[in-house]
């Protein structure tokens, strides 16, 4: 392995610990909707991105199902995949480290992949491992440490936990809402997902949104 | 089991096999203008829903409380382009303010 520029190293440990401090929001809101410390600690080793776990603690906390919780998880863990397909022919690994390739194929390691690649594809390279890793350690050390502190917060809505979530949930949308169509999108979701509360079983208003994602997008 | 662990597991599982999936099929397969597309709004529709159910229900009851303070203030947070942990941590003070006050 060739030499690590010093940028490399500076911008993956800087995106790393901030990315991995909002470990400290997942584990206490995973707490709050009913998942204890263990289960809050596995999902953030085994699941390893953000949306997905944010969205099966959320879909389980409002009342919805294991299989509804999954499929939601499920549907926003897709662009990992396509992630995943852009990085392997620029990673090149085999066996055992193709395993752990895959697992740290998240939005943060591959965007600061793509932004050193310009560099070499040396810096691409070392970017995309010390990113994936640095987000994994952080991400995981604070999970614990706020499923743990809401554990021993007792009430969490007094602690206005119950509103950090869906706070959490926007702070993600936000930077994804680039054009009219997309909020226009983001409105409608909104709507329908409440409108479908009262109807279909907690959960199913969730994931019936990505119809309405699927046919807007495939309509052009 | 409960609902809690077949959650945890099966998310997982399906989360690894998505990101082994893409590393092992052909990049060409994913390229298509559509999917990209699919790809990116997805995303916004599932994380938007979420934020309406949890600030707006209970089970299975549209309401409004204290949380709808907490997310106004989450709003004006990112309005003011404040960074993710600044939101959360305004949205759960405003919320939490509301909660005991009242």
């Amino acid at each position: 392995m060739s030499r690590v520029e010093a940028i490399t190293v500076r911008d993956s440990l800087s995106l790393s610990l901030t990315v991995g401090a909002y470990g400290v929001a997942f584990g206490a809101a995973s707490v709050a909707n009913g998942f204890s410390v263990l289960q809050s600690c596995l999902l953030s080793l085994l699941t390893f991105s953000g949306a997905s776990q944010f969205a099966v603690i959320g879909v389980l906390g409002a009342g919805g199902s294991a299989i509804s919780g999954i499929a939601t998880a499920s549907l926003l863990g897709f662009r990992n995949g396509l992630y995943g397909a852009i990085m392997a022919p620029r990673l090149k690994v085999k066996g055992f480290k193709r395993v752990v390739a895959a697992q740290l194929t998240i939005d943060e390691s591959t965007a600061i992949a793509l932004g050193a690649q310009k560099r070499s594809d040396d810096a691409m390279r070392h970017g995309f491992w010390l990113t994936g890793f640095g987000v994994f350690v952080f991400w995981n050390l604070f999970t614990l440490a706020g499923a743990v502190g809401a554990q021993a917060m007792g009430d969490t809505r007094t602690w206005g936990l119950d509103a950090a979530v869906p706070a959490a949930f926007l702070g993600l949308v936000w930077p994804r809402l680039e054009n009219n169509r997309d909020r226009a999108l983001a409105i409608t979701s909104m709507v329908f997902a409440l409108a479908m509360t009262p109807i279909l079983p907690a959960g199913l208003p969730i994931i019936a949104t990505a119809f309405i994602a699927l046919a807007v997008g495939l309509r052009r | 089991m409960n609902p809690f662990w077949i959650a945890v597991i099966g998310t997982s599982l399906i989360a690894f096999a998505l990101k082994y999936a893409g590393h092992s099929i052909p990049q060409r397969w994913l390229e298509h203008p559509k999917i990209q597309r699919v790809n990116l709004l997805i995303p916004i529709a599932l994380l938007s829903a979420l934020v309406a159910v949890q600030t707006f229900t209970t089970k299975t009851t549209v309401m409004i409380d204290h949380r709808l303070a907490g997310v106004g203030v989450a709003v004006i947070a990112l309005l003011l382009k404040a960074p993710f942990p600044v939101v959360v941590l305004s949205a759960a003070i405003a919320s939490a303010a509301i909660y005991n006050w009242f």
